[in-house]
């Protein structure tokens, strides 16, 4: 079965067996057989067509081993932050004691240690996102991160930041977790950042498995940022709804390197809903994948989703997005829209929304967009006396908030907005 | 609900079991030992007396096809084709090319009487239509009879089997065999450059509008056989020309396979008109037998303000995987790509288009409307892509499905790549899209809802069968008239 021939993979397994010793062996066996059997994705993998990873990570940076200590932390947010540093869960630079009631976290080293049975099934990935060969690696080696434990009924104001950073002088590969379970019916606002403290080309695979029981609800932001040419990122998203519950994301890609955002999400009870929104701000030679599997299981599931790809420079946008819709699972509405603007050309955008439908009673459709910003409304503004870069900086903006719009959250909306205003006006500076 | 029960009852009258082209035709016939090999490919060439260098391209292929695995992407199943176990060369035992329609074999012409192929001239001058269509019928591996070739000549127009074409017109098919769809282009695509038989080879000259629609009637009807058929249409500058195909096959309990390639070739502002009627058995209602339709289609585009438009009507087939195509080389050039596609039973379409724009300024539109009854998986797979240099690029995709059951599947998946700002794409595939304003103006006027919902698509589906010709038009109105309200994705 194992028929891994590469270079890299026989790294990776030299990492495999390293981290073999370190908990959660049958877990990690499990994946790391998944993975063998498919090993780096290629192009000729039809659901990483687009994001050839098997070149792109040819030499797999060494496993990272943090021994930093204390460090300050660039810091965006008010929020409960939960900060895992070159691959290491940190409770001192993380705001353990501010947490409110109701609210548990462990470290994922701890709790795989401990190997308590709900965390360790809510860990394992049977379903939706098993097909997926880089979501098994990050489980096959998973060094650490945070397992956080929301208590049913729970309402929590507070922001909780999932704060993910790389710091190393050196390439270096991470592999991190973090699990959120939201008891029946608890509330919470997550924030997912990744970034990165240095200018080493990390290989950083991180992921965050949420499960949502019944009438739970999440409201998700989630930002990537930083990186330099050479580096990798793939986060991927793992999400569980059971009945009523409901998530709300949004993420926004920007920086260098190649970003992939993967996102699996399994509407598992009735009358679950997903609001899966993005934008992209693309520029020098940033390669960004957004990748979504919805996976409608049960009936009179809501999913929607809209991405905005803003492509600049010789920047690459990727947008996959499939909306699966079972057999059985009627009354399924489900929309997606995938909208890009290339403002170079040299920019590139590949679009490929899908369907996927096994039930006759369901509303289901999506739309996709590419081009360049009108001319007529460039004209109406310039014709107003605005300069063209920010007549084109105002559509832009325009372009970009559509898919925020959605959000509950204003503080967050107007970070959103925030990190937008700075990009746009890096490009009116240029 | 009455539209949708219309629906319905339209589809279920497609039924597999009702097939009435199922008859096969008992007829001694040549074939070519079972199984492949280099003496087999040889042997078909030798049978069409063809020159060494179409002998070489044969085998050339044949040795590359050796070393290609089978393409395993589409979203189709079916156990492994043993392609051993084939015959690739059946023809109808006759006299060695028979000069006029009274030497070919009476039983031979009772059949396209019975699937309704007009293949002798007055008779069709002494119908009532006015408008003449050309027939090139081709019967397992050759082609038995074609009309209206006199006529036709004098306007320049060339159309004749492609193994007559070789013989007569060798530096036309030297200069265009696989410049579209290369030897090596895909495994069923090589498998055909090797095995080819017969297929209609179409040239119109430049500045000629062809006098007729040109037509070929594809007929399967051996067992065990495989039908290779290559299709060569060459329009040179500022020609137009038309040309339908249609096919059928008797019922068998067994797969047959029919691997076909059809090459396009427009040069500066011609016109290719190409379309399908595809009514090949589709197996029973259990799923057993039916034709695997593995085909490949494409147009090339190659001139300036050239124009290439596909129109499909698919309602047949076990298995289909089929992806009509067009390069848009050419600045200017337009591409089309009209879609209805029909599955029923255990049917499982794999089809739709490629639009690939190099040139400026070129434009594309795909219209696809996928039905999806019974056990049948109907997918829609297309690619459009924007070249770097495909300044001022248009398309326009719209993709719908209706599923009609509980143990059916839709699916879309396309495939949107761009490289030029200026490109501009656009894509939908949406449920039944009918705006409110139409409803609005249609309820305003005294219909239902309902009414008035089956008013507006039954419109949109008539706009892509319009795109038929007329002859064509109605017998694909027989197979589906359909209204396609309730549809998803």
């Amino acid at each position: 079965m194992i028929k891994l021939a590469s270079e890299a993979e026989a790294t990776l397994s030299s990492f495999y067996e390293e981290m073999r010793a370190k908990g959660a062996p049958r877990l990690r066996a499990a994946a790391w057989a998944a993975f063998s059997e498919f090993g780096l994705p290629s192009r000729r993998v039809e659901s990483w067509h687009y994001t050839d990873l098997k070149t792109a990570m040819s030499r797999p940076a060494p496993l990272a081993t943090s021994s930093r200590g204390a460090m300050p932390l660039p810091r965006a947010h008010d929020s409960l932050r939960l900060v895992t540093l070159d691959g290491v869960f940190r409770a001192d630079l993380s705001d353990i004691a501010r947490l409110p009631e109701g609210v548990a976290v462990q470290s994922l080293r701890d709790a795989l240690a401990q190997g308590e049975l709900h965390v360790m099934s809510a860990l394992a990935s049977a379903d939706i996102g098993a097909q997926d060969p880089i979501l098994a690696l990050n489980a096959a080696l998973m060094q650490d991160g945070v397992v956080v434990q929301i208590a049913p009924g729970a309402k929590i104001a507070r922001a909780i930041e999932l704060a993910t950073f790389s710091s190393a002088e050196a390439a270096q590969s991470t592999y991190t977790r973090a699990l959120v379970m939201l008891g029946e019916g608890a509330q919470a606002t997550l924030i997912e950042t990744l970034g990165a403290l240095s200018a080493a080309p990390a290989q950083d695979n991180g992921a965050l498995v949420l499960r949502l029981a019944a009438s739970a609800r999440v409201e998700l932001v989630t930002h990537l940022s930083g990186g330099v040419d050479q580096s990798i990122r793939v986060a991927s998203l793992l999400a569980h709804l059971d009945a009523d519950a409901r998530i709300h994301s949004f993420a926004l890609i920007e920086g260098e390197g190649l970003h992939r955002r993967q996102i699996f999400v399994r509407l598992d009870g009735e009358k679950a809903s997903a609001v899966f929104n993005g934008a992209t701000l693309g520029r020098g030679r940033l390669h960004a994948d957004t990748t979504l599997i919805v996976d409608h299981a049960k009936p009179s599931g809501q999913s929607r989703e809209c991405f905005r790809n803003i492509l600049d420079d010789q920047s690459v946008g990727v947008f996959q997005g499939k909306v699966i819709v079972r057999p059985g699972a009627q009354k399924t509405d489900g929309a997606m829209q995938s909208k890009a603007l290339l403002l170079s050309e040299q920019a590139t955008m590949n679009n490929k929304p899908e369907l996927e439908i096994f039930a006759d009673d369901v509303q289901c459709g999506h739309g996709a967009t590419c081009g360049r910003l009108d001319k007529d409304q460039l004209f109406y503004l310039t014709a107003r006396g605005l300069p063209r870069r920010e007549a084109e900086a105002l559509l832009i903006e325009g372009f970009a908030n559509e898919a925020m719009e959605a959000l509950e959250d204003e503080q967050l909306k107007a970070f959103l907005s925030d990190r937008v205003s700075v990009w746009l006006s890096r490009r009116i500076g240029r | 609900m009455a539209a949708r029960q219309e629906t319905v009852a339209r589809v279920e009258s497609i039924d597999v079991d009702a097939y009435k082209y199922g008859f096969s035709t008992d007829i001694e016939s040549e074939k070519a030992p079972k199984g492949l090999n280099e003496d087999i490919v040889r042997f078909i060439s030798a049978k069409k007396s063809e020159p060494q260098w179409l002998t070489d391209w044969r085998l050339e292929a044949y040795r590359r096809w050796l070393t290609m695995p089978e393409p395993n992407w589409a979203r189709v199943h079916y156990p492994r084709i043993d392609f051993q176990d084939l015959y690739y060369y059946a023809a109808p035992k006759s006299t060695p090319g028979p000069k006029s329609l009274d030497e070919v074999d009476p039983e031979l012409l009772r059949t396209y009487e019975k699937l309704g192929i007009p293949l002798r001239e007055q008779e069709i001058l002494a119908g009532v239509e006015t408008r003449r269509v050309a027939v090139d019928a081709v019967f397992d591996s050759v082609s038995v009879a074609t009309t209206f070739k006199e006529e036709l000549a004098k306007a320049g127009v060339i159309f004749c089997p492609i193994s007559e074409a070789v013989q007569t017109h060798p530096e036309l098919v030297q200069k265009y065999l696989g410049s579209v769809v290369p030897a090596t282009d895909n495994f069923y695509a090589t498998l055909n450059s090797a095995v080819f038989s017969d297929g209609s080879f179409v040239y119109v000259p430049k500045g000629v509008r062809c006098p007729m629609e040109l037509s070929t009637y594809f007929r399967i009807n051996e067992q065990k056989t495989g039908q290779f058929e290559r299709t060569l249409i060459i329009a040179d500058e500022g020609s137009y020309v038309s040309y339908l195909e249609g096919c059928t096959a008797p019922r068998r309990d067994e797969n047959q396979l029919h691997a076909a390639v059809v090459e396009l070739v427009a040069l500066d502002d011609a016109e290719i008109k190409y379309s399908t009627v595809q009514n090949w058995y589709p197996g029973d209602s259990e799923g057993r037998g039916g034709i695997y339709n593995f085909v490949t289609k494409r147009g090339d585009c190659r001139g300036r303000n050239s124009h290439i438009s596909w129109t499909q009507v698919e309602t047949g087939s076990a298995i289909t995987w089929k992806y009509p195509s067009c390069i848009l080389r050419g600045d200017g050039s337009q591409g089309e790509f009209y879609s209805i596609a029909v599955s029923n039973g255990y049917q499982q379409v794999d089809s739709g288009t490629k639009m690939l724009h190099l040139g400026k300024n070129t434009k594309s539109r795909i219209i696809s409307k996928g039905i999806s009854a019974g056990r049948a998986q109907n997918t829609y797979r297309g690619q459009v892509s924007a070249h770097r240099k495909a300044d001022g690029a248009r398309n326009f995709t719209q993709c719908d499905s209706l599923l009609i059951g509980h143990d059916c599947g839709a699916h879309t998946v396309p495939y949107i790549e761009s490289k030029n700002p200026s490109a501009q794409f656009e894509h939908e595939a949406t449920t039944s899209k009918i705006s409110e304003d139409q409803l609005f103006y249609a309820m305003q006027r005294g219909l239902t809802a309902e009414e008035a919902t089956a008013l507006i698509v039954n419109g949109f589906v008539r706009d892509v069968l319009q795109q038929l010709p007329m002859e064509f038009a109605v017998e694909a109105q027989k197979l589906i008239s359909i209204s396609l309200e309730g549809s998803v994705g």
